[in-house]
C-alpha cells in the first residue's frame, strides 16, 4: 500500500461513526455598509497604529507625492504595469528606476542593490490596516516588494473594502497573494515590538481618492 | 473510546518529538524552582493576554466567527478524506507536487530526498511546528544538510542548541541579556560590541540571516492553512522571513498536517479574523503569503508539500478528543493557563505545551505511552482554555475524557493497582461505615508527625508520592470532626473515638 492509500484508509477507519458535517453558522459580519470617506479614515487610522506613514491625497498629485518620497532613495524598482501616468515627471529620476516583469526579472542581487519600490495594489481592509497584493500587472512579482528597504504602495480609495470578507470576495485565491499589515515587524525579544527585520522596513501608504 | 466494527484496524501513533522525556510532575517540579523562567512568562503571558482582550472586544461579531470556525473545523475533519483528495487534485493542477507521509520518518526521509535532488546542502527554514514535531532539522542533520532557522526566535533557540518553549514566542524563557550572550557567542562576525536593545539584536539578525535568505535555493516551510477548493496554501507571519523563504528560492517544501484544511476559499474569512486575534493580538499579522502550486515567473518554480499523519488519524478515531484536530496553533489557551504561567513549555515535553499540548500529544501517541500519561493531568480544570480558544475547543472535557483512558488502560494492561485505584479502595473502605472511617481518623496524628513544624508534608511515602513531587500537603487537624463532635456532645453521643490530644487547635 502506497503511504497515501493507507493514510487514507486508516482516516477512513478512524471516522467509522460517520459523524455528521455540521451546517456552517455564518451570522458573523459580512458587509460593513461603510462609505468611502469613513473607510479612508479607519484605514488610515489602522496604519498609522502599525507604523506605516499614509498620505490621503487626490489622484491627480500621486506622481507629486511620489517623487517626493522618492527623494532620498538612490534607485528604485517599479513593476512593468505600474500604472501609466504615476510616474510622471519624474524624468529626472529616470536613471535611478529599474523595471521589472515576469520576462525579464531583476535577480535578487540587483533588488537587494535597490533602496525603494513603489507598486499599486489589489484591495485594502479599512478594519484591519490590511493591504493586499495579488501580483497583478500593478503590483508585480512578489520579490520586489519585499526585498528593497521601502515600500511605497498606492491604495486606489475604490478598492478599500471595510471587513475582511468584503476583501476576499474580490480576490482570486488561485493568485499569489501578499497581505501586509504594516512594515516588518517583530517581538520575539522580551516582547517588545521592534519595527523591520526582514521585510522592508518603512512602509509608505499612499491612498488616492 | 472507539469500537472498530470488523475492521481490526489499530490506530497507528505518531513519533518524533512528541514525547515528554520525563513525567509532567517531575519536569514540572524542576522549571518551578527557576524564577527567571517564571517572571519572563508571567509577563508574556499577561502582555499577550491583555492585547489579545482588547483586539477581540473590538469585535461585535468575536462569537459568531468563534461558532463559524467550529463548525467548519468539524465539518473539515467529517470530511477529511474527501477534502484531501479535493486539495491534491488542485494543487497538483498547478505544478505542485504532493507527498504523504505516515510518521515523522517517512516525511523526513522525503524532505532529505528532496533537497538532495535539488544537490543543496543548506536550506532556509520559517518556523514550523510540523517540522518541529518530526524532528526535521536533528535528522537533516545527520544527512549532512544544514537547515536554518529564520525566524527571530527560533534562530536564538538553534543558536543556542534549545528547545522552544512557547508556540508563538519560542525563546519567551530567555532574557535580552542571554540573547546578547547567544549571538556574540554563536554568530561568526558578531559585532563585539553589540548592546542588549531589541531593535540592536533584531539588525543583527537581519545582517546574520540576509546572505542566507539572498542565496539559498531551497526553503522549507510549514502552513496554517491549506484551502481545498482552490488548492492554495497560507503562512502567517511577522517578520518576513517568511515571504523570504517562500518566494526567493527555486524550490519550496512544505511540510502540514493533514488536518490543517480549510473547505472553501470563503472560510479563510473566518480563520483570517481568529487567528491574529488569539494570536499575537494584533487585528492582523504584519504578513501572510498564499499560493496555489507554481506561479510561472514568481516564486519557486519546484514547489513541494508533505502531507503527515503522524498520529493524527489516531486522533481522529478518538471520538471524544477529535476536536484537539481543530487547533490552529494560535496560543491563547497557553496564556491564559495558570499552569503553564507557572512551569513553563518545557515542561510538558512535547513540541506542544500549554493546554494543548496536554491533550493533543496523548492522543497522537496514544495514552499508553508512558512519557504523556501525565499530560492530562497537567490542568486544574479551571476553564479558562476553553473560553479563549477561537475554534471552541473543549479542552478541559477531553483533559477528563483522556484521564478516563488513562486509568482504563492501566487496569487493562493489569499492571500493578495505580495510586488512584488504591485510594478509592481504601476511601470506598473508609467511607462504607462509620466505624471505619473512625479507625481512619485515628491515624490523623500520625500525620501531624509527619508534616513536621511548618505543618507542610513536602513527601509521602510510595504510591502517594505523585501527589507531593510537585505539590506540599498541609498536615491534617490535630483532631478530626467526629471527635470534636462526639466531645462537644458527650452526653447525647458517647465518644467511640479516642480522646484529642489538642484542644487549642481546634478553634483555629
Ligand atoms: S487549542 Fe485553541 S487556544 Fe489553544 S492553541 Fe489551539 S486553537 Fe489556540
Amino acid at each position: 500500500m502506497t503511504a497515501r492509500e493507507d493514510i487514507l484508509a486508516r482516516i477512513r477507519t478512524a471516522l467509522q461513526d460517520s459523524p455528521e458535517a455540521p451546517q456552517i453558522p455564518r451570522e458573523y459580519r459580512s458587509e460593513s455598509g461603510m462609505e468611502t470617506e469613513e473607510l479612508i479614515e479607519l484605514l488610515v487610522d489602522r496604519l498609522v497604529d502599525y507604523k506605516a506613514q499614509v498620505a490621503v491625497v487626490a489622484e491627480a498629485e500621486v506622481p507629486a507625492t511620489i517623487a517626493s518620497l522618492l527623494e532620498g532613495a538612490r534607485s528604485y524598482v517599479v513593476p512593468e504595469g505600474l500604472d501609466g501616468g504615476w510616474l510622471e515627471g519624474m524624468d529626472d529620476a529616470r536613471s535611478r528606476r529599474r523595471v521589472d516583469s515576469a520576462g525579464e526579472p531583476l535577480s535578487v542581487t540587483d533588488l537587494d542593490g535597490t533602496d525603494a519600490v513603489v507598486t499599486g495594489s489589489a484591495v485594502a481592509v479599512a478594519e484591519t490596516g490590511t493591504i493586499i497584493l495579488d501580483g497583478s500587472a500593478n503590483q508585480g512579482r512578489r520579490a520586489i516588494s519585499l526585498v528593497p528597504d521601502h515600500h511605497i504602495c498606492v491604495v486606489k480609495a475604490a478598492d478599500i473594502a471595510g471587513i475582511l470578507p468584503e476583501a476576499l470576495r474580490r480576490i482570486d485565491g488561485t493568485r499569489p497573494i501578499t497581505m501586509i499589515s504594516g512594515p516588518s515587524a517583530t517581538s520575539d525579544i522580551e516582547l517588545e515590538r521592534v519595527e523591520g527585520v526582514h521585510g522592508p522596513r518603512r512602509l509608505d501608504v499612499i491612498i488616492a481618492r | 473510546m472507539t469500537t472498530f466494527l470488523g475492521m481490526p484496524a489499530l490506530p497507528a501513533f505518531g513519533s518524533g518529538n512528541l514525547f515528554a522525556g520525563e513525567s509532567f510532575p517531575k519536569a514540572a517540579h524542576r522549571e518551578l524552582g527557576n524564577a527567571q523562567l517564571r517572571a519572563n512568562l508571567g509577563h508574556a503571558t499577561h502582555t499577550i493576554r491583555d492585547k489579545r482582550q482588547a483586539v477581540v472586544s473590538e469585535l461585535p461579531d468575536w462569537e459568531q466567527l468563534r461558532d463559524a470556525g467550529s463548525a467548519i473545523k468539524e465539518s473539515v475533519m467529517a470530511r477529511l478524506p474527501e477534502l484531501l483528495e479535493e486539495f491534491e487534485k488542485n494543487f497538483t493542477a498547478r505544478g505542485g507536487v504532493i507527498h504523504w507521509a505516515r510518521d515523522a520518518r517517512e516525511a523526513n526521509e522525503i524532505v532529505a530526498g528532496l533537497v538532495r535532488e535539488t544537490g543543496e546542502t543548506e536550506v532556509v527554514k520559517v518556523k514550523s511546528m510540523a517540522t518541529q514535531e518530526i524532528g526535521l532539522n536533528e535528522y537533516l542533520e545527520e544527512q549532512g544538510i544544514e537547515a536554518f532557522e529564520t525566524d527571530l526566535a527560533e534562530l536564538i533557540v538553534q543558536l543556542d542548541r534549545d528547545k522552544p518553549s512557547h508556540i508563538l514566542v519560542p525563546a519567551i524563557h530567555k532574557n535580552r541579556t542571554e540573547i546578547r550572550d547567544i549571538f556574540l557567542r554563536e554568530m561568526p562576525g558578531a559585532d563585539q560590541a553589540l548592546t542588549n536593545d531589541p531593535p540592536v539584536l533584531a539588525m543583527a539578525a537581519r545582517e546574520h540571516l540576509r546572505r542566507k535568505f539572498l542565496t539559498a535555493k531551497v526553503a522549507v516551510s510549514g502552513a496554517n492553512f491549506a484551502i481545498a477548493d482552490s488548492g492554495t496554501l497560507a503562512v502567517v507571519e511577522s517578520e518576513g522571513n517568511g515571504r523570504m523563504c517562500l518566494t526567493l528560492p527555486e524550490t519550496l517544501i512544505t511540510v502540514m498536517g493533514i488536518e490543517k484544511l480549510l473547505p472553501t476559499w470563503q472560510d479563510l474569512e473566518v480563520f483570517m479574523q481568529l487567528l491574529p486575534r488569539s494570536s499575537t493580538g494584533e487585528r492582523m499579522n504584519p504578513y501572510t503569503s498564499l499560493w496555489t502550486g507554481v506561479m510561472e515567473g514568481d516564486g519557486p518554480q519546484n514547489v513541494h508539500l508533505v502531507l503527515l499523519d503522524n498520529g493524527r488519524s489516531a486522533a481522529l478515531a478518538d471520538e471524544m478528543g477529535r476536536s484537539a484536530l481543530h487547533c490552529i496553533r494560535c496560543s491563547a489557551c497557553m496564556n491564559v493557563c495558570p499552569v503553564y504561567e507557572r512551569t513553563g513549555g518545557h515542561a510538558y515535553g512535547s513540541t506542544y505545551p500549554g493546554p494543548i499540548g496536554a491533550i493533543l500529544s496523548p492522543l497522537l501517541t496514544g495514552i499508553e505511552a508512558e512519557e504523556n500519561n501525565s499530560l492530562p493531568y497537567a490542568s486544574s480544570l479551571c476553564g479558562a482554555c476553553y473560553d479563549a480558544c477561537p475554534v471552541k475547543i473543549n479542552i478541559p472535557d477531553i483533559l477528563v475524557h483522556l484521564r478516563s483512558v488513562d486509568v482504563d488502560s492501566k487496569r487493562g494492561a493489569r499492571k500493578v493497582p495505580s495510586q488512584m485505584d488504591v485510594g478509592m479502595k481504601a476511601a470506598s473502605w473508609a467511607l462504607s461505615s462509620g466505624k471505619h472511617l473512625g479507625l481512619v481518623e485515628k491515624g490523623l496524628p500520625l500525620g501531624r508527625l509527619a508534616a513536621g513544624r511548618d505543618k507542610k508534608i513536602k513527601k509521602l511515602p510510595g504510591i502517594a508520592g505523585g501527589w507531593t513531587q510537585s505539590r506540599d500537603i498541609p498536615a491534617p487537624p490535630a483532631q478530626s470532626f467526629r471527635d470534636w463532635w462526639a466531645k462537644e456532645h458527650k452526653s447525647a453521643a458517647p465518644s467511640q473515638a479516642a480522646p484529642s490530644r489538642d484542644d487549642k487547635e481546634i478553634q483555629q
